[in-house]
């Protein structure tokens, strides 16, 4: 089951300039009920967006209309704690296509890449930068171009480089899903059981 | 060079690597539960298949469960609805399931480990992040999400990058009261909520050494909590003695030929780690946290630090969890009025911890004010428990015992801390919100969580020993 391609995309983004930002914030337990992966948007950062009268809070940026684009910016360790990938699913239903954030949770990271949506780590004065540019001109964009592996502040042209591991990099650009390579693994997974046995 | 204790079980996991790409990294076992597998069952229908290999496949129902009534149907219709497509899904797909009531229920790192299925040597998922409570027996076993439950599914395989290495060294022995959770709380507190993302930790020293088998896991547990991938402690006596006789553990000659394989499971003398952290025993106490992350804590006689002292990057996180938590820099914890205690879950709900418990509520009374989640890991915990008379002690000391499950751990039951309460938790998070919106969490260990239902307030338990 192909999973969405990613290859440029020029967009405004959405800051959220809190450290330690973990997925019990992202999605909270109480919405993990669900047994399919649609609607998780509407609940998206759900304690931080809405208060106890479930009004919205227009301080957080999610609520202000001066946001938007499909570029998320966090802060640093962003997706720590629980391996939920409804957080994953959250991100993606509410039409995030890229992450950018110093640092990432590693299982944070495999979930938000099997959904089709980009990790994007960059140094800490970088998004330092970023935050900086959006909070000066809200209306700033940003391009992220996948097959160079760059993300570029396209006022000032300022640019740096972020890894990925080039399998999951030929996946988002093809859409490639894991499962699927796997099953075609089967063979060669049977072989190498008998060799345990 | 000689290979760590990581690396020997990693490489021989190995089916094949994809160049430049992830490990075809093959699976002994995975633990499935409710809130993380239906999608991962219907993913796996959707593309028209069946489980590959579901004997070593094991379903428990424990996230979103009651805590009373079980014998009840689940009211709450979502949660009723996911315990039964668990069921439901696990029954087609041939896979063993455990449900509410049955005798070997419970939380699915506590049932693990207690039924046999964790042994060393062996690689291990669920799609749980504290899967690294396994790790205790010397197995690689970390939490992956749901896309890779389906991997596991249809292979038995996820495909994952090969981590870093990590040893964490604690000499000498831990003092009278000083428990495996402070342990991992004082790690934490040096190394921070991020100081081992992107590692797999080892764990060595004579206080690891010293430990039981639960108390092991418990470190284990929270090694996630550092940011790693999982935590491990290479087998020894005490981890083959742990394992003998149960359940699903290879039993007579099998299990005699099984410990020979074990005993070559250690790093070598000559291997390398990435990184290394020593850590004295002499330097921890019991410990509380006082922030919104498990990294945030401090000795339970300490101030919490003044705001100048932290990195100007993290301050304004850091004054954002004290303000969550409504606490001051340099305020002291200690005879700090607290409201709910809840004793239980996966870092800290085996029988060992409830006679912790006992230890301290033996002959003595709840404070007043102060309301529990007192819930065991498991059904045979909770057996264990009545057998020892500590449900007696419990009671006397007026303290309620609930039934088994992950209960006010994540609070996605009714099992909640209203908000803006204070709750000295045994659990392994204090994120905002994590035991009912508002709700605001104090890590400890057993012990100075029952110190707390005595006197209401955060208390040293070492004045109780
Ligand atoms: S007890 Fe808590 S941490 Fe453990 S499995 Fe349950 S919810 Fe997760």
């Amino acid at each position: 089951m192909p999973i969405e391609k990613i290859n440029t995309i020029v967009s405004r983004a959405v800051p959220i300039p809190i450290e330690e930002i973990d997925t019990d914030q992202i999605i909270p337990a109480r919405f993990l009920k669900a047994t399919d992966k649609i609607g998780f948007g509407d609940n998206l950062f759900r304690d931080w967006r809405y208060d106890n009268n479930n009004q919205p809070i227009p301080s957080f940026p999610l609520n202000d209309a001066k946001y938007t684009g499909s570029i998320l910016v966090g802060g640093k360790n962003f997706g720590c704690g629980s391996s939920r990938e409804h957080a994953a699913w959250a991100i993606a239903d509410y039409g995030f296509r890229v992450v950018v954030s110093s640092f990432f949770a590693d299982i944070f990271k495999n979930n938000v890449l099997n959904n089709g949506v980009l990790p994007v780590q960059i140094s800490e004065s970088f998004l330092s930068e970023i935050f900086r540019e959006i909070e000066h001109n809200n209306e700033a964009e940003f391009k992220l171009d996948l097959p160079n592996q760059t993300f570029t502040i396209i006022s000032s042209g300022k640019s740096e480089s972020f890894d990925i591991n080039p399998y999951k990099k030929d996946c988002l650009l093809n859409g490639f899903d894991d499962i699927d390579y796997l099953i075609n693994k089967l063979p060669e997974i049977e072989e190498f059981e008998k060799t345990r046995k | 060079m000689g290979k760590t204790l990581f690396d020997k079980i990693w490489d021989s996991h190995v089916v094949s690597e994809i160049s430049d790409g992830p490990s075809i990294l093959y699976i002994d076992r995975q633990f499935i539960h409710e809130v993380t597998s239906p999608q991962a069952f219907s993913g796996l229908e959707n593309r028209g298949r069946k489980v590959f290999r579901p004997d070593q496949i094991t379903a428990t129902a424990d996230h979103n469960i009651p805590t009373e009534n079980q014998h009840l149907p689940i009211k709450e219709q979502l949660s009723a609805l996911q315990v039964e497509k668990l069921k439901d899904n696990s029954t087609r797909h041939g896979i063993t399931y455990y449900g509410l009531g049955d005798v070997y229920n419970g939380i699915v790192h506590v049932v693990g480990p207690e039924l046999g299925y964790t042994q060393p040597g062996m690689t291990i998922v669920c799609g749980d992040s504290h899967t690294s409570t396994h790790g205790a027996f010397g197995s690689v076993a970390f939490g992956v999400g749901t896309s890779e439950v389906e991997m596991v599914f249809a292979s038995q395989c996820v495909l994952q990058p090969k981590p870093k290495k990590m040893r964490i060294i604690i000499n000498g022995e831990l003092g009278k009261g000083v428990t495996s959770k402070d342990l991992i709380l004082y790690v934490l507190s040096q190394l921070t909520a991020s100081g081992a993302t992107g590692y797999f930790i080892e764990f060595a020293g004579s206080a690891i050494r010293n430990m039981t088998m639960e108390a092991r896991m418990t470190v284990c547990n929270m090694s996630i909590e550092l940011g790693a991938r999982g935590g491990m402690i290479a087998p020894d006596q005490t981890t083959f003695e742990y394992v003998k006789g149960r359940k699903y553990a290879p039993q007579g000659a099998d299990f005699d030929a099984a410990v020979e394989k074990w005993k070559e499971l250690y790093s070598d003398d000559d291997a390398v780690f990435d990184k290394e952290y020593t850590f004295e025993s002499a330097d921890i106490t019991p410990m509380v946290t006082y922030g919104t992350n498990p990294g945030l804590g401090m000795k339970i006689a300490d101030s919490i630090p003044s705001v100048s002292s932290i990195e100007p990057s993290s301050q304004e996180t850091f004054k954002k969890a004290l303000k969550y938590m409504n606490f001051e820099e340099n305020q002291q914890l200690l005879g700090k009025e607290i409201d709910w205690v809840f004793i239980g879950s996966c870092t800290n709900g085996r029988i060992e911890d409830f006679r912790l418990v006992a230890s301290i509520l033996k002959g003595r009374t709840k404070a007043p004010h102060i309301n529990t989640y007192v819930v065991p890991g498991s059904y045979l915990v909770a057996q264990q428990i009545k057998e020892e008379g500590i449900d007696k002690i419990l009671e006397e000391a007026g303290v309620e015992l609930r039934e088994p499950g992950c209960s006010s751990c994540l609070a996605m039951n009714d099992d909640k801390v209203p908000p803006g309460k204070y709750c000295v938790a045994t659990s392994n998070r204090n994120f905002e919100g994590r035991q009912g919106p508002g709700s605001r969490t104090i890590l400890a260990s057993p012990l100075t969580a029952a110190a707390a239902i005595i006197t209401g307030k955060i208390t040293d338990p070492r004045e109780f020993l």
